[in-house]
């Protein structure tokens, strides 16, 4: 008989044994993620392989790594979470590229962790080989390569740190395939080694003084909420803020829902496509505070005429974009919840006889808006007014549910048409305009809110750049509801070719309407990918079919809304011309001098 | 426009020099010229660059370097508070009758003859632009065949270390 001694048991401070691929797996799990988008190729069967084999996180399999990229953003967009993405190496990683450069422009908190070759064929042209941390260098906040598993802790808790702090934005994680097949212990880091990342939230005290005594001495203040507000979760503290100061509210395209629309504070949406009140309020303030906004040029329009008679105070928690500009009386660095906690206070602890009464100004303004409500003209080709149908999705589904768009004028309608009330309610692509965004963004959401009811506002030409995500939605019960606003062009193209080009529309028509050559035939394609799809034409039809759609969660819905090509987006401020000559519809400037 | 001198201290990662480079070609500054070495503390390098920019958007170029995770700190050399130096090897034709007038000339600049041939010599020079450029123009008749020349090293005067900041627990 021969005894065979036990191994010794392991010593509880002894760090497990894992592969690159189950670090990754760990520390995502550590980091609290439960949803990743992705799809395998070669560099990154490893990672796939362990991933099979567990169930605390989530794997939705995308169709193509544009869409799990755009899904990871709606999904953080939606809830304020890290959204992942994962894809091989090459073009599955280059594929990712329009999805981590919208993420950049937009803020969007988001790693996308890659495969790459194997470490000892970097840099020799091998198959599936991309540079991919030197192309996304300009359009992340940072990368990381990893080539040996003891590396793997370490960068994925930096990339999410990096990916949701400061001001947030996409990091990518690059793991060679070696790296994740090879063994090591895994040790979570206390601390992070990042000497050089340390982004002020806390504002300077005397900044925060300065800016409330800017704002207790205007006669017009403006409140000019961007992005950030919504990145920074200050909804609260800005509905506050607002009402203590009376100032007037505008919301940005990326703040769309940081205000709630019916306040009576809020004057809309600024810029290229705002109301007027709004862009017009710009123009006469005396005060701008920017509040996690960075004076886009779709915003300011012409910038050395932007609002020529404002003194600007600008909240930002990243320094670069403070007078980047246009210059800030009073630059204020810090996180724009905090900051506005603090001006709260210091507001209110001046004396109420210093702060001037704002009856002018806001009887100025709600002429405006008496003058100059946003409308729109029914078309008169028989088609159906796009605006008509936005509007009646918003009003029947609620403030409670998530708005996705593509890029375009069916954008600017969701903007302008659909009232919202709650931060993270309006996923769009704002700085990076992509086309394509719209599926897989209301995807992602639907993943991080289930229980939401969420809508794409899409276009036709942009439904055709993704909608290959609706096999993804199908196949893992992902009921989302696509409104295709189909009016068989590129519509916002076609709009300046109409305004600005003399009529040429040269390449915008897309033969997708009904009375065109209905290629591709939406509903048909709906039905392929195992939707309910159907066509509307007629304006009484367009109720019902946004109630059937309401009621359909077994499957997702696409919904062919056949409108006219000829509707545009109003009120618009050309490009490249002062915000003072913003048009209400066609060659219709208001009078705005006159007092 | 204006130069500025700004030193960078920077971890020392890969990639790090393109992700410099890189943001001064997106951004649409000049880099006038670079010197890239190491530092007396492990894992950091310190990056002289000299650009030519306007004062505002030095502001940006200075924000937008700090946004780089690896980036560690930035500081603007002043000229009157910081020592600057340009390294240089020069070679230079000559013949018989040119020689001694060129070895006095190095000789005035305290400049040091390192390699000496028949027909040229490479005469070393350290020192500030001015005399840098000084020396290259009394040199330039007898025929310049070569330049080699280093980024612009400076450094702060006094006794303050740009590192010190950092590693006095600054660490995160």
């Amino acid at each position: 008989m021969t005894i065979t001694p036990r191994p010794a048991p392991p010593r509880s401070a002894e760090p497990p044994i894992l592969t690159g691929s189950g670090a990754v797996l760990k520390s995502l799990e550590l980091l609290g993620v439960t949803d990743v988008f992705g799809i395998p190729g070669g560099a990154i069967i490893p990672f796939y392989d362990e991933l099979m084999q567990q169930s605390a996180i989530r794997h939705i399999l995308v169709r193509h790594e544009q869409g799990g990229g755009h899904a990871a953003e709606g999904y953080a967009a939606a809830t304020g979470r890290v959204g992942v993405c994962l894809a091989t190496s090459g073009p599955g990683a280059t594929n990712l590229v329009t999805a981590i450069a919208d993420a950049y422009m937009d803020s969007v908190p988001m790693v996308a962790i890659t495969g790459q070759v194997f470490s000892h064929l970097i840099g020799t042209d091998a198959f599936q080989e991309a540079d991919i941390t030197g192309i996304v260098m300009p359009i992340t906040k940072h990368t990381f390569q990893v080539t040996r598993p003891e590396g793997v802790p370490a960068a994925i808790k930096a990339a999410f740190h990096i990916a949701s702090t400061g001001r947030p934005g996409p990091v990518l994680v690059d793991i060679t395939k070696d790296a994740q097949a090879d063994s090591a212990p895994f040790v979570w880091p206390e601390k992070l080694d990042l000497p050089g990342y340390r982004p002020v939230t806390k504002a300077h005290g005397k900044q925060i003084t300065a800016a409330a005594q800017l704002l207790s001495q205007s006669q017009r203040p403006l409140l000019y909420v961007g992005g950030g507000v919504i990145r920074a979760k200050a909804s609260a503290e800005l509905l506050d803020f607002a009402e203590s100061t009376g100032a007037p509210v505008v919301t940005t395209l990326m703040a769309r829902g940081a205000f709630p629309d019916s306040h009576p504070q809020h004057l809309g949406m600024p810029g290229m496509h705002g109301a007027v009140p709004a862009v017009l309020a710009f123009q006469e303030c005396d005060l701008i505070i920017a509040l996690g906004a960075r004076f886009d040029d779709r915003v300011t329009g012409k910038v050395h005429e932007f609002a020529p008679g404002a003194k600007v105070i600008h909240v930002d928690v990243d320094p670069a974009e403070i007078s980047k500009i246009r210059t800030a009386d009073v630059p204020i660095v810090g996180d724009v919840r905090d900051v506005l906690s603090d001006l709260s206070i210091a507001f209110q602890e001046l004396a109420v006889d210093e702060r001037p009464d704002l009856t002018d100004w806001w009887e100025r303004l709600h002429g405006l808006q008496e003058r100059f409500p946003l409308g729109f003209t029914e078309p008169s080709d028989g088609k159906l007014s796009p605006q008509h149908v936005i509007q009646r999705i918003g009003a029947i589904t609620g403030p409670e549910a998530i708005y996705a768009a593509g890029v375009g004028q069916h954008q600017m309608w969701a903007a302008q048409f659909i009232k919202y009330e709650r931060p993270n309610s309006w996923l769009n692509s704002g700085g990076a305009g992509t086309m394509g965004y719209g599926v897989p963004a209301a995807m992602g959401a639907k993943v991080a809110e289930p229980d939401r009811v969420v809508w794409a506002i899409d276009g036709d030409g942009c439904f055709q750049m993704t909608n290959q995500e609706l096999a993804t939605c199908t196949l893992n019960d992902i009921p989302i509801k696509v409104a295709i606003i189909n009016n068989s062009s590129l519509g916002m193209v076609r709009q300046w070719q109409s305004l600005f080009y003399e009529g040429r529309h040269s390449f915008t028509d897309l033969e997708t309407g009904s009375d065109a050559k209905m290629i591709p035939d939406f509903v048909k394609l709906g039905d392929a990918y195992g939707c309910l799809a159907i066509r509307v034409t007629k304006p009484e039809e367009v109720d019902p079919a946004i109630k059937l759609a309401l009621e359909t969660n077994d499957r997702p819905v696409v919904i062919d809304f056949i409108v006219s090509k000829d509707s545009m987006v109003w009120p618009m401020v050309p490009q490249g011309v002062s915000n003072s000559f913003v048009q209400y519809a066609v060659d219709h400037s208001p009078v705005w001098e006159e007092e | 426009m204006s130069t500025h001198v700004l030193s960078l201290l920077v971890e020392d990662k890969p990639g790090l020099l393109t992700r410099v480079a890189g943001l001064f070609a997106r951004r649409g500054f000049n880099i006038d010229s670079l010197a890239v070495g190491r530092t007396e503390v492990p894992g950091l390098s310190r990056i002289t660059v000299v650009v030519d920019v306007d004062k505002l958007p030095l502001e940006q170029v200075t924000k937008q370097l700090n946004k780089l995770v690896n980036v560690v700190k930035i500081v603007e050399l002043e000229p009157e508070q910081s020592v600057q130096r340009e390294h240089m090897l020069v070679k230079v034709k000559v013949d018989n009758a040119t020689r001694s007038q060129i070895l006095e000339a190095a000789t005035l600049f305290r400049a040091r003859v390192v390699d000496v041939t028949t027909d040229a010599l490479v005469i070393e020079v350290t020192g500030d632009s001015p005399k840098c450029q000084a020396l290259l123009k009394l040199l330039e008749p007898y025929g310049i065949k070569e330049i080699a020349q280093s980024g612009l090293l400076a450094i702060g005067r006094g006794g303050k270390s740009i590192s010190e900041r950092v590693l006095k627990g600054d660490r995160a």
